[in-house]
């Protein structure tokens, strides 16, 4: 049995806004074992680089536990949490804002090193800056350059080799290649792969790109309005769907081939529910071809229907 | 057979921008057509000259800093360079409309949707106020947004709807050719899956010429009649999609399909293209993509390579080819 890394049980964020509490994240409970990736996917909105924060504390978390290897998150101190954030970071979606535009690049990847007090001599930390620079594929003479007078793939590299620099065991990726071209979106995504490999990383990798996210991920966990409302691994996700919404999902990916079978596309009809004080209902439901009055009156849980296969909807009953 | 007609047809067009680190060779002689009725995908990487050629269509290139060097654009048969600016605007909006990437910023945070719409089509037809409101109703109604959501302002909107506003406003006058430039890059999926459902109907029932500009090659394949693949400000790859997708000549395109993940096989890895986008300032002087080529040879360096025929539709500029070798398929057919 693999050891589990992160396991996170009911995680609540809500952001009070003036007509009430916005639930971006809604009890959302799910574990990612060391070594693997747990895709992310979801539309704007459904909550999924929020419940990448709360992981992290970045944002508080309203409710619920984040247990890495055992120890709630949730509750460290803030003194154990800057301990703790060693091992767990972060990359984030824009290369372009994400970086201190008056650092250079190794000044912004030494940063870490000198705030957790990792290597205290300057020469040894200048050395590990290197040592990642290579390891993201940045040359050296790249060393003194700064963000604005590099591309978006070497920025989302520097992001990476900040990330990278104290050797953490696992990364939230936020939507890490999005702001790329497809020709430098698949260099990231090797690159991203082969560290994982070389370091036994960990990662959570949140996108809305579902072609990136089979590529990439062992399981997958999608997202809707605050709800997580299946998870599964990969090929069963994408071979298996089971949830409506998971179904309209996949169906709506253009697929650059021409020829062969057209497959059948669910469109969804009707707009997105408020995620401001939603009723305990099925978030889903109003734009659901299936839906039932149960549906409209009861919230469904998520149920474990095979082995790692978890799905929160009444049809399965 | 009667001869093609062509709701544009682009030769040569050279554009340059002028900056103080030096001239930006933004495109350097793009060939482009677009038959009537049918839809043309360029594709192509950040910095390739899409967004400047679907501009230079509707001679909205900023100027300075942006110059037409040379090249002839010609809108239903007639070249656009010889106009006066009067009635260039009287074509834009009418004859052509652009939708643009991004409906977050496109729209008029401070006028009504409707307005909006109105101010078009009050602009290009003999119609008072209330008739034209009364039409951007059902302008509305048409992209599927009700028409009494009319008098709301764009930030009540979500984005998927804020693109259908914007298409709605560029459909307004029922244009015979529509430039969308990364029309639903902004939208999440399944939002998308209805906005291009919605211009693929739409397109059908007006029979309007539509030149979608992408990266998406999954969008391509859904919405195209045909596909011309740009690098470097030159068409590099053109042909019916069935050519470019299933007998792919060029390098460059070939490394755009391998560089996509497979949905069907999540195992393969994928296979980028070395390097990066070459530097508009300082292009290099044979071929633009001879860099990052594996296929690259002596005369890529130097010679700037010209069109091979596959068929009467389909090239491609590479010197892997000549005459005959582009119909089996050279080097990157095996």
């Amino acid at each position: 049995m693999s050891e589990v890394l992160l396991d996170v049980q009911g995680l609540k964020k809500y952001f009070p806004t003036k007509r009430g509490l916005l639930h971006a994240v809604d009890d959302v409970t799910f574990t990612i074992e060391k070594g693997k990736t747990l895709g992310v996917v979801g539309e704007s909105g459904c909550g999924k680089s929020t419940t990448g924060r709360a992981i992290l504390r970045l944002l508080e978390p309203t409710g619920g536990s984040v247990l890495f290897e055992g120890e709630d998150v949730a509750k460290l101190n803030p003194s154990q949490l800057r301990h703790k954030r060693k091992e767990m970071q972060i990359i984030f979606q824009d290369p372009f804002s994400s970086l201190n535009p008056r650092k250079t690049v190794s000044q912004t990847i030494e940063e870490p090193l000198q705030l957790h007090h990792v290597i205290e001599d300057k020469t040894e930390r200048m050395q590990k800056v290197l040592e990642v620079m290579e390891t993201v594929g940045l040359a050296e003479r790249y060393v003194n350059t700064y963000p604005h007078e590099l591309d978006g793939g070497r920025r989302q590299r520097i992001g990476i080799a900040r990330a990278l620099a104290l050797d953490p065991k696992f990364i939230v990726c936020d939507e890490p290649v999005s702001a790329l071209d497809v020709s430098i979106q698949a260099q990231i995504l090797n690159l991203m792969n082969d560290i994982q490999e070389s370091h036994g990383l960990t990662y959570m990798f949140i996108t809305h790109d579902l072609s990136v996210v089979n590529h990439f991920s062992d399981d997958i966990a999608v997202m809707y309005l605050g709800k997580l409302i299946e998870k599964a691994p990969s090929e069963v996700l994408f071979s298996n769907p089971v949830h409506p919404y998971t179904q309209a999902l996949l169906s709506a990916i253009p697929i650059p081939k021409v020829g062969g079978p057209k497959k059948e596309r669910i469109l969804l009809k009707g707009e997105i529910t408020s995620p401001i004080n939603p009723k305990p209902v099925c978030r889903f439901a109003n734009r659901c071809a299936y839906a039932t009055d149960r549906c409209r009156s009861e919230e469904p849980q998520l149920k474990e229907i095979e082995t790692g296969h978890f799905v929160s909807c009444f049809l399965t009953d | 057979m009667s001869e093609k007609k062509y709701a544009v047809e682009i030769e040569d067009l050279v554009v340059e921008f002028k900056t103080d680190d030096g001239i930006v060779k933004a495109l350097n002689g793009v060939d482009l057509k677009i038959e009537e009725g049918k839809t043309l995908g360029l594709v192509g990487e950040t910095g390739a000259g899409k967004t400047t050629t679907g501009l230079s269509i509707l001679r909205l290139v900023p100027s300075p800093p942006g110059k037409i060097v040379s090249g002839t654009i010609k809108l239903n048969g007639e070249s656009i360079f010889e106009k006066p600016e009067e009635e260039m605007r009287k074509l834009r909006g009418k004859a052509v409309s652009m939708i643009f990437q991004d409906p977050m910023t496109s729209l008029n945070p401070v006028m009504t949707v409707e307005e909006q719409i109105a101010e078009v089509i009050e602009l290009h037809e003999d119609i008072n106020h209330s008739g034209a409101i009364q039409k951007a109703k059902e302008m509305l109604e048409l992209v599927g947004i009700p028409g009494e959501r009319g008098t709301e302002y764009p930030h009540q909107f979500s984005g998927g709807m804020k693109q259908r506003v914007v298409i709605a406003i560029a459909l307004a006058c029922s244009p015979s050719l529509l430039i969308a430039d990364e029309p639903t890059t902004a939208l999440d999926v399944t939002i998308q899956a209805q906005v291009l459902e919605m211009m693929k109907d739409l397109r059908n029932r007006l029979n309007t010429s539509m030149l979608m500009i992408t990266h998406d090659l999954g969008i391509v394949a859904e919405i195209c009649d045909t596909v011309s693949v740009i690098y470097g400000g030159r068409v590099i790859e053109h042909g019916s999609l069935d050519d470019v997708f299933n007998n792919t000549r060029h390098p460059y395109t070939e490394g755009l399909f391998r560089s996509l993940p497979n949905l069907d096989d999540r195992t393969s890895k994928l296979k980028p293209i070395k390097g990066l986008m070459p530097d508009p300032i300082n292009l290099p002087e044979g071929c633009t993509f001879y860099p990052r080529c594996d296929y690259a040879m002596e005369i890529c360096k130097t010679v700037k390579p010209s069109k091979v025929y596959r068929n009467d539709e389909h090239y491609v500029e590479c010197h892997l080819y000549d005459e005959n070798s582009v119909k089996e398929g050279g080097k990157i057919g095996k």
